[in-house]
């Protein structure tokens, strides 16, 4: 967990871990689809797991299931949330 | 287009209901439970995206036709496909709807409320079906419906889709809500900001004044509806049918957002997600709990050993089923068939009607008939694992792998059922969102080695390989061969994935985004109805196109017909009378249809085609005899056998029949070789697993792709990778000296 400078991403965060989304940076039409998802800055976000074969990751915000890629992951920002 | 009765003037008074919702809403329940099982299915203009429509009576409105939109998350759209829910309900292609049903799920309620709050912002009277009330109950949720329909503006109903709970009250709220017939003239002209800051608004205004320009008596909340929708949807790539001016004006809004430091996207959505917060705040009295079962059935369906396991047994009950299982099923069809044809031989005169009656139209039937049970199979398999959830897990799970390839998640099932027949394979692509990935997939199904080839491996290595010869003293070089023949194919179909990927679809493999939804027990009835859905269109689209094909095939091998042979062995079958004994006489007579059948097609246009391949297929070791074997297999490839048999005057054979595998060892060339060599048997296999030997499967792509283009380009480059392969082996192999016969 980087506590710093550095901005915190996504794809940073561990396991079961809770965080707060900062910034949303990918590529714009991917921003907007996960933005509409309700990916936007100030939620809650839950990474539960990764797949079996290492990607993608299973999160969870606003009362339901998402799944992305790391690739995506690592452009979100986000702030943890101490447990 | 839209179906409608055949009397202007009652089509003109028919309503419109649009219905839209998320996807794992409950929709298509809700669907059913208001309009009964009577959709009708067909696509929206130009694009393969399926419209169901069905027509509902009520009270105060009167014949209402139905519309289901395809699920979504949002009126955002990046393609032609995606366009159909902004422009249904803004009524810019159709006529506009009187009133919107949006399906909302009561658990994923702030989500839901985005698409809902986009459809009450057009303008057009929008009734919410609360769904998936019973669950929301069971995780001990409490929601305020009536603070719903306070802030928001429209009637929230509470409905248990399954059970038909809330479904009166819903009717009667749709009901007035359709009866108003579209926003009312008298509405406001102005349209409240809703939260939307100075820089959206300074981008949102010049768009408006654009729609109204283009759109005479539209409201204020369309135009401001289809403003967001357009800065929204814009985006490199994206076919939005706008005009030029509109695409300039979004251009220059978000240049000057960007100037300006604010990021437009973010403007607007979040402008509509604070409003969401602060009624959701209000009406969710107590919030939904963890969903503890579910969460423990994920634990183990996407661990990284069991969900792999089971992942795996999934599948291999998938795969065993359309294998296996099909078959009975099939063999009744079959035996059907054959009861048709001898019936339609036994009451028609005997002549060239009679024939094209049971050769052509009662087989063309069969060959159609024939993928039923298959296609039957796949669709309950495939709707069963989409309603219950585990799909998502499946795309979830094996997304990794596809990627490496360039493929989606959810080509992973199509893909797998290709290797028990392409014709269900292909169609099970509708799975899969983006049209491109799934012309990818269609196209590269068919590399994947359907059973129908098996029949064709099994003769081929029987005759060219020496049974007792053994590889690693173990396996014998037969089925070394077969698993080969696999290998290839799997390689082939991955690589022309990949291959396409990078040419002719190019196109960066799209961003996953996928809602893995809760489980929950799926209706049979749905998996049931949606089946049935499938299989009717199968036969009506691409079986019409089978049809035609086995009639054209029929009279290739038929025509023309040689009088002067069937005369002499008219005379031949007489003498039988005289000649053989009796026990004998039915297996002599049988001899005879055969060599006759033999000899007539030889001068047929097929077996004139055949001949006239010849130099084309002496390259890669093959004669006119099996070149007309391979027009024949077009029809499907099992009749690659049947055709030898008759080619070769052995009549009703198939690939584990003595004779044939006989003479087709026997088979010689005018100088004496072996024709069917172990090398030019594999060459023959090689062709197979890479040519378009189907004419069901190019009819199910023209189906699922919309034209004929893309079948055409397949048929070509399949045919044409399948004959530079085949030659390479057989060139290269003579030149390595591994031409000989063992």
């Amino acid at each position: 967990m980087n506590v710093g400078a550095n901005q915190t991403t996504l794809g940073d965060v561990e396991i079961g871990a809770r965080a707060i989304i900062r910034a949303v940076r990918c590529a714009r039409p991917d921003a907007v689809r996960l933005m509409e998802m309700g990916m936007l800055p100030g939620t809650q976000i839950e990474l539960v797991r990764r797949a079996p074969l290492g990607d993608p990751l299973e999160l969870r915000l606003r009362g339901y299931a998402l799944s992305i890629r790391t690739a995506e992951a690592k452009l979100i920002d986000v702030e943890p949330v101490e447990p | 287009m839209s179906e409608s009765s055949n009397d202007p003037a009652a089509s003109a008074k028919r309503r419109t209901l649009v219905i839209a919702g998320n996807p794992n809403a409950g929709k298509t329940t809700l669907f059913n439970a208001i309009t009964g099982a009577r959709a009708k299915v067909a696509n929206y203009p130009g694009v393969t995206v399926e419209r169901r429509a069905a027509t509902l009576e009520l009270p105060k409105s009167g014949e209402v036709e139905c519309v289901d939109l395809p699920g979504s998350y949002s009126l955002t759209s990046r393609s032609t496909e995606e366009r159909i829910a902004v422009e249904a309900v803004l009524g810019l292609v159709e006529r506009a709807p009187s009133a919107l049903l949006v399906v909302c799920d009561a658990t994923t309620l702030s989500r839901g409320l985005y698409l809902t709050t986009q459809l009450i912002d057009s303008g057009v009277p929008t009734v919410v079906a609360l769904t998936m009330i019973d669950e929301a109950r069971e995780l001990g949720m409490e929601i305020d419906s009536e603070a719903l329909e306070r802030s928001l503006g429209a009637p929230f109903v509470r409905v248990v889709a399954s059970t038909r709970e809330g479904i009166d009250e819903l009717l009667e709220q749709l009901d007035d809500a359709v009866s108003r017939n579209g926003p009312s003239a008298g509405d406001a002209d102005d349209v409240a900001n809703n939260g939307l800051g100075d820089a959206a608004m300074k981008a949102i205004e010049p768009l408006e004044a654009i729609f109204e320009a283009e759109h005479a008596g539209s409201t204020a909340s369309a135009r401001r509806c289809w403003a967001q929708w357009a800065l929204l949807s814009s985006a490199e790539g994206s076919d939005l049918g706008l005009s030029a001016e509109a695409i300039a004006a979004i251009e220059d809004a978000h240049q000057a957002a960007e100037k300006a430091g604010v990021d437009l996207d973010l403007e607007l959505i979040q402008a509509r997600y604070r409003r969401i917060d602060e009624v959701v705040d209000e009406a969710i009295v107590k919030p939904a709990g963890r969903r503890t079962g579910s969460d423990r059935v994920d634990a183990v369906l996407t661990h990284r050993v069991w969900g792999m396991l089971v992942f795996v047994a999934v599948m291999v009950v998938v795969f065993e089923a359309l294998f296996a299982w099909s078959e009975p099923m099939i063999e009744i069809v079959e035996n059907l068939i054959t009861y048709a044809q001898a019936t339609a031989g036994r009451t028609l005169p005997e002549g060239p009607l009679a024939d094209l009656v049971s050769d052509g139209v009662i087989a063309g039937v069969g060959n159609v008939l024939v993928f039923v049970p298959q296609i039957a199979l796949l669709f309950i398999f495939i709707s069963f694992l989409e309603d219950s959830g585990y799909l998502a897990r499946v795309a979830f799970v094996i997304d990794r792998l596809m990627g490496a390839v360039g493929l989606h998640g959810k080509a992973f099932v199509p893909m797998l059922s290709g290797f028990a027949c392409a014709v269900p394979a292909v169609m099970a692509t509708r799975t899969m969102e983006s049209r491109r990935d799934r012309l990818l997939t269609m196209l590269a199904i068919p590399f994947t080695s359907c059973s129908a080839r098996l029949p064709i491996y099994v003769l081929v290595t029987a005759v060219v390989f020496n049974p007792d010869q053994r590889v690693l003293g173990v396996l014998s070089l037969g089925s070394v061969m077969l698993l080969a023949m696999y290998f290839l194919s799997v390689a082939a179909a991955l690589g022309s994935a990949a291959l396409l990927r990078r040419t002719g679809l190019r196109g960066p493999r799209p961003t996953l985004v996928l809602e893995l939804p809760p489980y929950r027990v799926p209706l049979v009835r749905n998996v049931m109805r949606r089946t049935w859905e499938r299989v009717k269109r199968f036969l009506l689209d691409a079986g019409t196109i089978i049809l035609a094909f086995t009639i054209i095939l029929w009279a290739l091998l038929s025509f023309p017909k040689d009088d002067a042979i069937t005369e002499r062995f008219d005379r031949q079958r007489a003498e039988v009378e005289y000649r053989i004994p009796e026990a004998q006489r039915a297996e002599r007579i049988a001899e005879l249809d055969a060599q006759e059948a033999a000899e007539q097609l030889k001068i047929s246009a097929a077996g004139r085609l055949g001949r006239a391949m010849e130099p084309a297929l002496e390259p890669i070791g093959l004669d006119w005899r099996v070149g007309i074997g391979i027009i024949g297999a077009f029809a499907a490839r099992e009749v690659f056998v049947s055709t030898l048999g008759i080619v070769f005057g052995i009549g009703d054979a198939d690939e584990e029949n003595p004779p044939l595998r006989q003479a087709l060892g026997d088979a010689k060339w005018p100088d004496g070789r072996a024709v069917l060599t172990p090398l030019s048997g594999v060459s023959l296999m090689v062709f197979f697993v890479l040519a378009c030997q189907c004419m069901s499967t190019i009819a199910v792509v023209r189906r699922e792709s919309g034209s004929w283009r893309w079948p055409a380009f397949m048929f070509a480059y399949m045919t044409g990778l399948a004959y530079l392969a085949a030659l390479a082996v057989f060139q290269i192999g003579q030149l390595l000296g591994w031409g000989g016969a063992t």
